[in-house]
């Protein structure tokens, strides 16, 4: 394509817009297909959203494509960065999922999976897999967990954590409404599930305002005991 | 793999190859692929789960030597981890943030994580190369404690991870780790701690340093490095923040302290690098090593600690008259 990999900075966004001087063309095997992915872990909830759009440089090449997967009942992945390499490493967790529920005869739980994706990542430590995981969903206490991942398979265990194309922008949003961070003399009262998808829907919104490679809709995967309900929000098409 | 081919990774060494374990028996928790580094010919296939190729393995294969694929992303650096052995055993202390090209990918990360009862390992470098290798370090470290009924010493780990990290030596790996740990059995400890508490006297206690330094127990410090260094001490510290913090625990004794004192010492050291350097921010985390094991301070926010300071020097300035002394312990 005319707008190759080259033209695009570390974080996805393009360099200059007229760009004149030699330039040396070479294949990459990586794409930035954009996209924002957020999950917030509650008392008894997890809630896993991201936007639905897909582009490369200029162009959207769809409205339509979530980047939550289901995997269990209780746990859900959002992935942004590399769309093929999104494609092959969900594939390669339900493998690994049903290998796993084949030989010890229980569903993975939500830890494990974090520390098998680790693994699965850190096993491409020389040629990566171009995505930022974001794993939600419930512990075997019930309480929410969040688990965010580099590229590489570094992860731990958050509350709340923004990642993709808008994460900059969202996570110091967060780390004020739910971490209560840089306030002073503010009463921290636990999350509500209420709260907690008003807030992320919300957070979305803004989003989209400021962000290009975000909008289109949002979908929300909110993760309780009674199982996971999906929601879909419009976001600005522009 | 297709993809591999086109970007002209089809050539691997015949001499050293990944031992991939093979995936229908992977447990959970087991680091997965690069399985520690060793090369198959020196095994003879006796680990079975290591020797076994599958149809998948190709795609695990990654050749240290070959070119490598100009990442669009950049992996988390920067810190301020420091160690140094004194009379009470080991005092660790390690910032908690993880930066990301001038982005704070994390500001609770745990730089300092415990391989077994008596041993601690800090990390700095790339993230997820920390984190992988201490997971491995603790799994060998088990597997020695499971088989030879007693703990690996602080320096047999280090060579043991030393030995580990040398196949990757030129890659794009990237790791520092201090492992800070009491050697010893634990029975005459007890006498060697009574003796050095009974003698406050100075002349007496050059005796027990040198004592403990020259006997297999007592406090150890090594620093390991994925480009091969492996060197034992009293004192490292690593991380962009390092040179501030070297100024700090140069600047007195540090053999004779107390715990606390030594606690104070640390904590001041990481206080001046976080306020410093960039790419060093947030918490401190505190461990102490002994004999009996290692401890964990809670950790503590550095925040409030700078306001504390400008407020204790603004006090002292008030009283002397004069510039105060800055990084006073």
């Amino acid at each position: 394509a005319m707008l190759s990999t080259h033209m695009f900075g570390e974080n996805g966004k393009m360099k200059e817009y007229h760009y004149t001087g030699p330039v040396e063309h070479k294949f990459s095997p990586y794409a930035f297909n954009g996209g924002t992915v957020l999950a917030v872990a509650g008392e008894d909830f997890a809630i896993v959203a991201s936007d639905t759009r897909l582009s490369e440089g200029y162009s959207i090449h769809s409205r339509d494509s979530p980047k939550c997967y289901k995997l269990t009942d209780t746990t859900v992945i959002g992935c942004s960065g590399f769309h093929g390499d999104c494609l092959t490493l969900t594939k390669i967790i339900d493998a690994r999922l049903k290998m796993y529920k084949h030989s010890n005869n229980k569903t993975m739980t939500s830890g494990a999976i974090a520390a098998m994706l680790s693994t699965i990542l850190y096993s491409r430590r020389f040629f990566p897999y171009y995505v930022y995981n974001i794993i939600g969903g419930l512990d075997e206490e019930g309480r929410g967990a969040v688990y965010s991942f580099d590229p590489v398979g570094s992860y731990q265990r958050d509350t709340y954590k923004a990642g993709g194309s808008a994460s900059a922008m969202l996570q110091p949003l967060l780390d004020n409404q739910i971490g209560f961070k840089n306030m002073e003399n503010v009463e921290h009262l636990p999350l509500s599930l209420e709260k907690a998808v008003q807030l992320v829907k919300d957070v979305f919104i803004s989003a989209a305002e400021r962000d290009v490679y975000t909008g289109d809709a949002l979908k929300l995967c909110i993760v309780t005991k009674d199982g996971i309900k999906e929601e879909t929000v419009p976001l600005r098409k522009d | 793999m297709a993809l591999q081919d086109v970007c002209g990774f089809s050539k691997t060494p015949l001499v050293l190859r990944w031992n991939s374990p093979s995936w229908s028996s992977v447990t959970v928790g087991a680091p997965h692929g690069l399985d520690g580094g060793r090369p198959t010919w020196r095994h003879a296939c006796s680990d079975k789960d290591g020797c076994s190729e599958n149809s998948l393995s190709p795609f695990l294969l990654a050749s240290p030597s070959s070119p490598s694929v100009p990442l669009p992303f950049s992996l988390s650096h920067g810190t301020t981890t420091l160690a140094f052995v004194f009379q009470g055993g080991v005092m660790v202390a390690a910032d908690t943030r993880a930066s990301c090209s001038g982005l704070i990918a994390c500001p609770e990360v745990h730089k300092v994580m415990p391989v077994h009862s008596h041993l601690v390992a800090t990390a700095s470098g790339s993230g997820a190369d920390c984190m992988f290798w201490q997971r491995v370090l603790a799994r060998e470290c088990r597997l020695y404690q499971l088989r030879n009924h007693r703990r690996l010493s602080v320096g047999g780990a280090a060579k043991l991870l030393s030995h580990m990290l040398h196949p990757f030596k030129g890659t794009k790996l990237c790791v520092a780790l201090t492992l800070c740990g009491w050697d010893g059995d634990g029975e005459e400890e007890e006498d060697q701690d009574m003796r050095e508490r009974a003698s406050p006297a100075s002349g007496e206690q050059e005796d027990t340093e040198s004592r403990t330094k020259m006997s297999g127990r007592g406090p150890r410090l090594y620093y390991v490095c994925s480009d091969g260094t492996f060197l034992q001490g009293e004192l490292f510290s690593v991380g962009s923040g390092s040179p501030y913090a070297y100024a700090v625990l140069d600047g007195g004794p540090r053999w004779g302290l107390s715990v606390g004192d030594a606690c104070v010492l640390a904590r001041e050291a990481v206080f001046r690098a976080t306020h410093r350097d960039a790419y060093s921010g947030n918490c401190v985390d505190i461990f102490h090593i002994s004999s009996q094991g290692w401890r964990r301070r809670e950790r503590e926010d550095l925040r409030e600690e700078y306001y504390r300071d400008r407020e204790q020097r603004g006090r002292r300035q008030v009283q002397g008259g004069q510039e105060p002394h800055t990084g006073e312990v």
